[in-house]
Formats: structure tokens, sequence, C-alpha cells
């Protein structure tokens, strides 16, 4: 929005097309890359090697496997819907890759003719952009689920539009504890209000986070969620059928998917590209104005943005969003996948109404905060850590509470030998 | 090299929850992804330790001058339980009998050893050795040169007095 004003049409295209080519790049390459990083620390974890003999390191590895993909042969089932079948992967795909647009990158970097935005697009709608768009994503799974008439991949189609809907309902609610406190839907501006807050959202809204990752982990299909995949019981659910690059579009997309949700993660909790403890980074577009912060009587502060502040800015949300690429691995490698019934009813009947609960809290806080006159700042921020830390207690409490793991050894005591049952009622299933 | 199989106890009943259970299953895989314990062999930079008693494909130990020490007794191909050695002996002017004809069908070949184990000779061996790629079926039908020409360490035999060979 800043930079139309400060640049030239040509110029404002020019720049435009730059970012444009450089985030996909980056986007493109960082998908790539966490495929060997999957792989790579899945076999750390199970005491492997995994692959390290294409180039050092195994680095190479991603550009192999791209060429295997590309060279290999494309399989068309006789009885599939030809052009659903060619479309699907496009419809997943496309999704996957242009919600990175809205994500800001870093702080903006001063050229001699202005300041240009580390961010593809400054829309006003930011995080309704994001929802939209990944949601589109589902369009393609269903689709070559169906088209591939292939029952094991119509029910990995048939279970991803189910756990979609379920899950987007947890993400836009916990979203909506993040809007409540940033008072905006843009990306850009929820950075600023996390600057000025002296907190990241992560702390005063501890619990909207957990239910984040859990529906973004759902969202993006992986374990303990990867139910329209399932390799033990679909095969590979909805993308059974396909081969060679169409596949490999469904990977892409699943990546760029899982980068896309961890950026989120860093830019919704935990500040985007700000660097904790220090304010000579805060930046933001006040009336036309980069500013940094408001001095007491409420004057702006202007920002001086530097080539050096964007490159650390930089650094720092490339670190946060590997980490939650790094957690995602992680726990795709530790958990066991949930039964089916196990995921509707995690997201039906806990988080939907964990969250709408949690709302009503964060708001029912904020207006207590608002009436008694706090300031947004860090007192603020303080009183609603500790709400939500109380929140957050609470609700692992109830979670937790009488899911207790009991072996088969157990069930062997309980129920005698042969099966037979020599307690009074059957050991319930887990609800 | 050896992987040994850890037998985990099953959680007591009542003890565990689920949350508590995924902490720490999360903080076991951490502690093995920050110091992995790989039991990868990386193998044909690293080789495998083979066993003293390792059993493979033959070898023919041949005198100094480049004669096989065989005398073409003809156990080894009556102890064979696979009947995959082909022997058809010969006697030289001064009396010493020597192979005409000597192979080993090692497709045939269960490397029990007999062979070794007959030899009154110690002439053929097995060989602690596993690399034996080919092109062709036909070249592993090893002929006499072919295991006269073999360079690998050969197999020690079971010795009642150290059973377990330390």
């Amino acid at each position: 929005m800043n930079e139309m004003n400060q640049f030239s049409p040509a110029e404002f295209v020019a720049i435009g097309a730059v970012k444009v080519i450089a985030v996909f790049t980056v986007v493109m390459l960082g998908v790539a890359y966490m495929t060997l990083a999957e792989r790579r620390v899945s076999a750390f974890i199970q005491d492997r090697l995994g692959p390290n003999r294409v180039g050092p390191f195994g680095l190479l590895q991603p550009i192999a496997d791209g060429l295997k993909n590309i060279l290999k042969e494309e399989t068309m089932p006789g009885t599939a819907a030809k052009f659903y079948f060619v479309l699907g992967p496009a419809l997943a795909i496309m999704p996957a890759v242009v919600t990175f647009a809205v994500i800001p990158v870093a702080s903006p970097l001063p050229t001699p003719k202005g300041n240009v935005d580390m961010i593809v697009a400054d829309v006003p709608i930011g995080i309704l952009y994001i929802l939209a768009l990944s949601s589109l994503a589902v369009y393609g799974i269903v689709l070559s689920g169906w088209a591939s008439n292939n029952k094991y991949a119509f029910l990995g189609g048939l279970r991803a539009s189910a756990q979609m809907i379920s899950y987007e309902v947890a993400l836009g609610l916990s979203i909506i504890a993040v809007l409540l406190l940033a008072g905006n839907v843009t990306l850009t501006e929820m950075v600023w209000k996390q600057q000025q807050l002296d907190f990241w959202f992560v702390f005063p809204l501890s619990l909207a986070f957990i239910f984040f990752v859990v529906s973004a982990f759902a969202e993006t299909n992986r374990l303990p969620f990867d139910m329209p995949e399932a390799e033990s019981e679909l095969i590979t659910g909805y993308h059974t059928e396909y081969s060679a690059m169409k596949f490999s579009m469904f990977f892409i997309a699943e990546y760029a998917h899982m980068l896309t949700a961890s950026a989120l993660m860093a830019t919704l909790f935990f500040g985007g590209w700000d660097i904790p403890f220090w304010t000579g980074d805060d930046m933001f577009y006040h009336g036309g104005e980069l500013i940094r912060g408001f001095d007491a009587a409420g004057v702006p502060i202007a920002a001086e943005p530097s080539g050096l502040k964007t490159l650390l800015t930089l650094g720092s949300f490339t670190l946060k969003t590997s980490f939650f690429v790094l957690l995602y691995i992680w726990i795709r490698w530790t958990l066991p996948r949930f039964r089916y019934d196990q995921v509707m009813h995690l997201g039906w009947k806990v988080l939907l109404p964990a969250s709408l609960g949690y709302i009503m809290l964060v708001a029912g806080t904020m207006l207590v905060l608002d009436q008694v006159g706090v300031s947004f700042g860090f007192s603020y921020g303080l009183v609603l850590t500790g709400v939500s830390t109380l929140a957050v207690l609470a609700f692992l409490f109830v979670v937790d509470r009488d899911r207790i793991i009991a072996g088969a050894h157990r069930r062997m005591e309980v129920t005698g030998p042969g099966g037979r049952d020599v307690r009074s009622k059957p050991i319930p299933p887990y609800r | 090299m050896a992987i040994s199989v850890k037998v985990m106890k099953r959680p007591e009943a009542g003890r565990t929850s689920y949350l508590r259970a995924t902490l720490k299953g999360m903080s076991l895989t951490f502690r093995h992804l920050v110091r992995p314990k790989a039991v990868t062999l990386e193998y044909p930079e690293e080789q495998p330790g083979l066993h003293p008693r390792w059993r493979g494909t033959h070898r023919m130990e041949v005198h100094a001058d480049g004669r096989p020490k065989c005398v073409a007794c003809g156990l080894c191909p009556t102890v064979c339980p696979a009947n995959c050695i082909r022997l058809v002996g010969g006697e030289d002017d001064q009396g010493n009998r020597y192979p005409i004809v000597y192979e080993i069908d090692e497709f045939r070949c269960i490397f029990c050893g007999m062979c070794q184990e007959v030899c009154p000779v110690e002439a053929i061996h097995v060989g602690r050795h596993f690399e034996n790629a080919e092109y062709d079926r036909d070249r592993f039908v090893y002929d006499l040169d072919r295991l006269m020409e073999q360079d690998h360490p050969v197999t020690r035999l079971w010795d009642p007095s150290d059973p377990r060979s330390e």
C-alpha cells in the first residue's frame, strides 16, 4: 500500500515481480529441503543416517528426487475421470504456494527512492486471504480422490473434506483470539501490535496457540492427523493413483502448506520478524510515515530502517519458521496416527467448545482491562498472560484427566484368559 | 555392530496419561535426534567385521610352486550335501594325484563348510568373503584357476576346546 505512494507505477511493478520471484523461489527451495530435513531428522530419531549419498551430507538429494520425478512415467488409470484427474494436483498446489504472499518476512528495506516492504502483497485482508485460499486446497484433494476411481483414494478424499471442515472451525476460532488482541487482520499490523505489547502473542494467548498448532497440524494433513493419507489404512489415500510429477505436486503442496503454517505460527504468535528484547527493529506505517513507537505524549517516533535490520529480522523470521517446521517433523516421528473417530471427537467436541470459551474469556478480560483503563502495553499483556496460563492449566487438566494408558496385559488381567469378562462392565473405549 | 533388542516394559495401569506419555515420547525422540546412536554401516566405505567362522565363497590353497594343494582324493564331492563339487582326478608320472577338473557351483553350494572339514591336506577352504556379484550366471561356477586366484581370508574351523571362537 505504501509502496504505491513512493514509487512510480513501473518501479512498483518491477519491485513486485522481483519479490514474487524471490519468495516463490525461496518457498520452493524451502519445500525441497524440508523433504530432505524430514528424511534426515526421521533417520536421526530412529538411529539411522538417512540419505547422505548425493552431495555433501546429502544436500543434493532434493535435486536428484526432482529429476527422478520429472523423468518417471506418468500413469493414468484407465477408469479415471481424466480431466479432473489432471486438474486435482494443480488445484492442490496452487493455494499452497500463493498463501505465502501475505506473510511479512522482514522489516522494510530502505532504498534511495523509498522503503520496500518485505512482503509480496500487503493486502488489507491478510489472514482472511490465507484462510480462504488454504481451505481451497482440499478441493484438489477431494477432486483427485474422486477422479482416481479408486476406493482408497475416494476414502482419502472424503476423510480430507471432513477433517478440513472440522479443523477449519477450530483454526478460525483460535485466530479470532489473535484478531481480538491485534484489532486487525493485516499480518504486518499483527507483528507491529506484538512489538507494541512487549509480548509475543504466544504468552497472552497461550491457549489459542495450542489450539492453532493442533488445528494447523490437522489442516496440513500431518501426523498425528494424516487421515487422508494414512499409509497403513488407505495405502496413501487420495494420491494412491498418482505417479511422477503429479504425485510430486501433492507432495510439494503438503510441504508448502507446512511452511506456510509454520510461518503463520511464527507471525501470529511469535512476533513474526520481530527480534526479542530490542525495540530498534520495531517498524510500522502510521499515517504514511514509518514509525518505531509513540513517546509519552503520543507523538510518533520515526523509525530508522536499514539493510542490516532487514537482514537480521529476516534471520529471526527464518529461525522461528524453521523451528516450527522441525516441530512438525519431530511430532510426526513421535506420535502414532489418531483413529478417525478420535480426530472428529477432538475437533468438534474438544477444540470447538474450548476455543469458543477461550474467546469469551479473552474478550471478557480485554473488556475489563479497557474499562479499568489499562493502556495497551506491558501490564495489559501481563494480565492476559496470567489469565491465559490459568486457562491452559485448566484445559490440560480436563483433557488429561482419566485418559489413562493401560497396556494389553491389563486388558488380559481384566478380561481373563480366553477373553472371558471377569469384571462387571467392559473397558470403555477411548471417547 | 550387533543390534540388541530392547524389551520395553509395559506402562503400569493407571500410572500415566496420554498427555504425559506424549511429552515423554517427544523427549525420547528429541534425545535421539540430538545424539543419534546410528547403527548404520556405511557399507562400501566401511566393511563389516566378519566373524572368524563366517563361511563364504571357496578358495583353493596352492603350493609355493603354484600347484594346487588338492590331491584329488574325492572326499569333498562325496561329503558335499548339495552335490556342488565336480572333481576329475589325474595322476602325474611321479604318481602324485592332482585335480584335472575341480569345479564348485556356488549357486548350489549351501556353505556348510564340510568340504573344508573333510579335506585331508587343507586344500579347499570356505572363505570370509561375501562380495560375489557377477554380471553373468555362468561366472558362478568357479573352476580350479578361479579358486586358486581367490585371496580372501579363510574360515577358521570350529574348535571343540573353544566352542565360541574366543
